[in-house]
């Protein structure tokens, strides 16, 4: 019939053009990665190579040598495990907000609410005056502190909070159980899908955190790896080879994450969208 | 119900509340106090050095010509950036709707890898990218026939449109994701009905989808004008607001004078503007929403 050939060709040249605009997309990342694995000759030539004519590990090598690599990536870690404090402060706000009637509950949950319009850059520098006060400087606590509390992930703990049935709760409570175990043995467990959500995000976050990281360190052994990278860029100019290898490390362990929980996240953002 | 549980809804946001007052609201009291001050260096480590100045700083920042130029460039960003991003954005969704299966899933995703990539990361490939002698674009671009492109320093103009290019490479995924949503949102009878009445694609688009859709398209263009406003992370990386502060936006002004020059009294002065204009601005939006939706 006409119309289902006509149909098969249109869903091929949809197919062919995603896939091309798809490849442009990924282009920078598909090069970010060969290019770490070529000699500095060849990654700065002026006939760029597709593929690397020799591929080697000299610039990862030396990232982990002369660079200390190892030691902006634990420092990244522990940003990424204090983050997932985060996780706990938010979520149980979002139960109190859910599930108690207490006066100001939505006064104090707008106020809450009215953060996510507040943009970062007006709270930087009294932050700065804060955490410099407060002895927060070169260090981890104070590089988690600012972005701990999170209006839109308070907001999404609330919502996933009212699927949790307050017969439940209830019976709970006539057994003897106590609030908070209540929060954490039942109510947990129930909105698990918006808790792996909350956790991916929050990791993601945390291992890309960069200005308050840029802003407290002043000591190397506090530099994560995107403050190092920065650095590294105006440290190591021209040496390509050497920056995408770098760059590399830093985007891999996200995209694997994302390649594994991608149904997860684009969920999560889809929801997002729903509201 | 005893005394201890009418205190403890409290007790559990009180950490959330804790943060927010002490990272969101505190900060813009200080900023407010500090911007009719003179605060700097000398007297961050002597509070009884500050001393108070009244509408001193604000009055220097309207006739300060690298402000009013960031303003202007920020403008720029947000005037050729944000269609870009909700146009671009939009497209894709549409073409990535056409079917449910596994290709789709795929390509879904891989429009998404770039939101959850590092800025940092980033920009350093692009600078690669783009750099006139070695960078991979002016070497195909070459083979086109298009002389090479100086991107990040060539002059004003095309400074701002590698960081608007960048910038949408990484801002376009969230924004598909969120209008994918809200086209799966459309009720398929409304195009069968239309198909049934002889429309073509193209009248389905723009008497079914665009109506449908408008909600998320305002939602989508009104976080983007806000994130725009907010131009910091690539001309930070990528140029320092070079050349000549042409990719100068208004959030890196702030941050050059704050953390650069240590003016923290005047650099708080720029961010209350900045935070009054991204209101007006979004107050604004909201008033043609309102408009629209009432037409």
């Amino acid at each position: 019939m006409k119309n289902s050939a006509r149909s098969k060709v249109k869903m091929i040249v949809l197919i062919i053009f995603l896939s091309f605009i798809g490849f442009i997309t990924l282009l920078p990342l598909l090069w970010m990665v060969l290019t770490g694995f070529k000699a500095e000759s060849e990654a700065s030539s002026l006939i760029p190579t597709l593929l690397p004519s020799k591929p080697i590990l000299d610039n990862y090598i030396t990232l982990f040598t002369e660079l200390e690599f190892t030691k902006y990536i634990k420092s990244t870690v522990i940003v990424v495990l204090l983050s997932f404090l985060g996780i706990i402060v938010n979520s149980l706000a979002g139960f109190a907000f859910e599930k108690y009637q207490f006066k100001g509950r939505e006064p104090l949950f707008y106020l809450v609410l009215m953060t996510m319009m507040i943009p970062a850059q007006i709270t930087m520098i009294p932050v700065y005056l804060l955490l410099n006060g407060a002895g927060l400087t070169n260090n981890y606590l104070g590089m988690v502190l600012p972005g701990l509390a999170n209006g839109f992930s308070i907001f999404m703990y609330r919502s996933f909070m009212s699927t949790v049935p307050n017969e439940m709760m209830e019976a709970a409570r006539i057994d003897g159980t106590s609030e908070f175990q209540i929060f954490y043995k039942i109510a947990l467990p129930i909105i698990k899908p918006a808790l792996s959500i909350q956790m991916i995000l929050t990791f993601i976050a945390g291992w890309n955190s960069f200005i308050w990281p840029l802003i407290l360190a002043n000591n190397d052994k506090f530099y994560t790896l995107s403050v190092a990278l920065n650095l590294m860029k105006s440290q190591y100019i021209g040496k390509f080879g050497l920056q995408m290898a770098g760059a590399t490390v830093m985007i891999i362990p996200v995209i694997i994450v994302f390649a594994f929980f991608q149904k997860n996240i684009i969920d999560g953002s889809t929801m997002s969208g729903i509201k | 119900m005893g005394n201890k549980n009418k205190l403890l809804p409290y007790l559990f946001i009180t950490p959330a509340i804790l943060l927010v007052l002490i990272f969101y609201i505190m900060p813009i009291v200080i900023a407010s106090i500090i911007s009719f001050t003179n605060m700097d260096l000398k007297s961050l480590a002597d509070f009884s050095k500050i001393e108070f100045i009244g509408f001193t700083n604000y009055a220097k920042l309207f006739g300060d010509d690298v402000f009013l130029k960031s303003i202007g460039n920020t403008v720029f960003f947000v005037l050729l950036g944000v269609p870009l991003v909700v146009f671009y954005s939009f497209s894709i969704a549409l073409l990535i709707n056409y079917r449910d299966s596994k290709f789709f899933s795929l390509i879904r995703a891989v429009f998404y890898m770039p939101s959850v990539t590092n800025i940092v990361a980033v920009a350093v490939v692009f600078l690669y990218m783009y750099n006139p002698s070695f960078g991979l674009l002016n070497f195909l671009l070459g083979k086109i026939g298009i002389g090479p492109i100086n991107w990040l320093l060539g002059g004003p103009i095309i400074s701002k449109i590698s960081l608007i290019i960048l910038a949408a490479w990484r801002a376009s995924g969230l924004n598909m994701i969120i209008f994918l949503a809200a086209l799966k949102g459309v009720p398929k009878e409304y195009y069968e009905a239309a198909r049934i009445d002889g429309a073509g694609s193209f009248k389905q688009l723009v008497k079914i989808t665009l109506p449908q859709l408008s909600y998320s398209i305002v939602f989508v263009s009104i976080t983007t004008v806000i994130a725009w406003l907010q131009f910091f992370d690539e001309p930070m990386i990528m140029t320092e607001g070079n050349p000549l502060n042409a990719t100068l936006s208004v959030v890196l002004f702030i941050y050059r004078n704050g953390f650069k020059f240590n003016k923290f009294g005047y650099s708080a002065t720029a961010s209350l503007v900045l935070f009054a204009g991204v209101m007006i601005i979004t107050l604004l939006q909201f008033q043609v929403k309102k408009k629209l939706e009432s037409d």
